[in-house]
């Protein structure tokens, strides 16, 4: 037995967590701490539903699993992207200005 | 209050207080730690709530390879050790980020919770169910999964090598 009170207030608190982490990193890669935790948050909601019982084909428990491997491919390629990054400009500061030369590529630049 | 309730607050102490800290801290190593202890916190939640094979995958997955891929970026984008001030935010920031992150948490809480209509019976759903529908119900979406994890590992190989170096000289010249 047990409420369910509990697993909507771990989850509503670990996306609220996770907006407030990505809201209030400048890092790129801290960033990402902030993905995880709103992801977790809809790992326990997921869970949650199959617990209460409301569950067909186990979805409760193969969408988690789905969650967590995107999850996993989404980090691999966001990281990718923070070094290819780190290494143009040589910091990950999602605050900086970005370049002033953009390249020859910039349609809005009139030079 | 059941012992799984008991059970269950405790762990999701764990896994709040460990979010708490991942956001707020100033050391970026750190960060990466309170996540561990975070995702350890919300494995064990979802142990007691019935779901072994996916806590298991999410301390292994998460916690064995997300975090160490972390700590690595965090090494090769040269983090400080100490606390980090190159990036650090002012405080209306701090409380604008605060505001919104309870602003979520009150929202998704105000949603959710008319919808827990008192203590129910945990339904157990076995390994050995889910490894039927997950192979029966869910395969196509599971095949789709490893080309997805294919062509993160080739994207991933991609933008962090090849073509970075020649942007690189474009920018510079």
């Amino acid at each position: 037995m047990i409420h369910l009170a509990g697993p909507y207030l771990l989850a509503a608190a670990l996306v609220g967590l996770g907006v407030a982490g990505i809201a209030v990193r400048r890092n790129a890669v801290l960033l990402l701490v902030g993905v995880e935790l709103v992801l977790s948050g809809g790992l326990v909601l997921l869970v949650t539903t199959q617990a209460a019982g409301a569950d067909r084909w186990a979805a409760g428990s193969v969408l988690p699993l789905f969650v967590i491997t995107i999850a996993a491919a989404e980090v691999v390629v966001a990281l990718a992207v923070v070094l290819a990054v780190f290494r143009l400009r040589g910091s990950i500061d999602l605050d900086a200005p970005s370049a002033p030369a953009a390249g020859p590529a910039d349609p809005g630049d009139p030079r | 209050m059941t012992a799984l309730d008991t059970a269950f607050a405790a762990s999701a102490v764990l896994a709040v207080v460990g979010g708490l800290f991942a956001v707020t801290t100033r050391h970026v190593v750190h960060a990466a730690l309170w996540l561990v202890v975070a995702l350890l916190g919300v494995a064990a939640s979802l142990l007691v709530l019935g779901a072994e094979l996916v806590a298991l995958v999410l301390v292994l997955v998460y916690v064995g390879a997300v975090v160490v891929l972390v700590l690595f970026a965090l090494m090769l984008t040269r983090a400080p050790i100490g606390p980090d001030r190159a990036h650090a935010v002012g405080p209306w920031r701090a409380v604008g980020a605060a505001l919104l992150g309870l602003a979520t948490a009150g929202l998704l809480a105000s949603v959710l919770l008319p919808l827990a209509d008192g203590t129910v019976r945990r339904s157990d759903v076995t390994t050995t169910q889910v490894a039927g529908q997950l192979f029966g119900t869910w395969v196509w979406p599971f095949e789709l999964l490893s080309l997805l994890l294919l062509a993160a590992l080739v994207g991933g190989l991609a933008v962090a090598r090849g073509g970075s170096a020649e942007a690189g000289r474009e920018v510079a010249s």
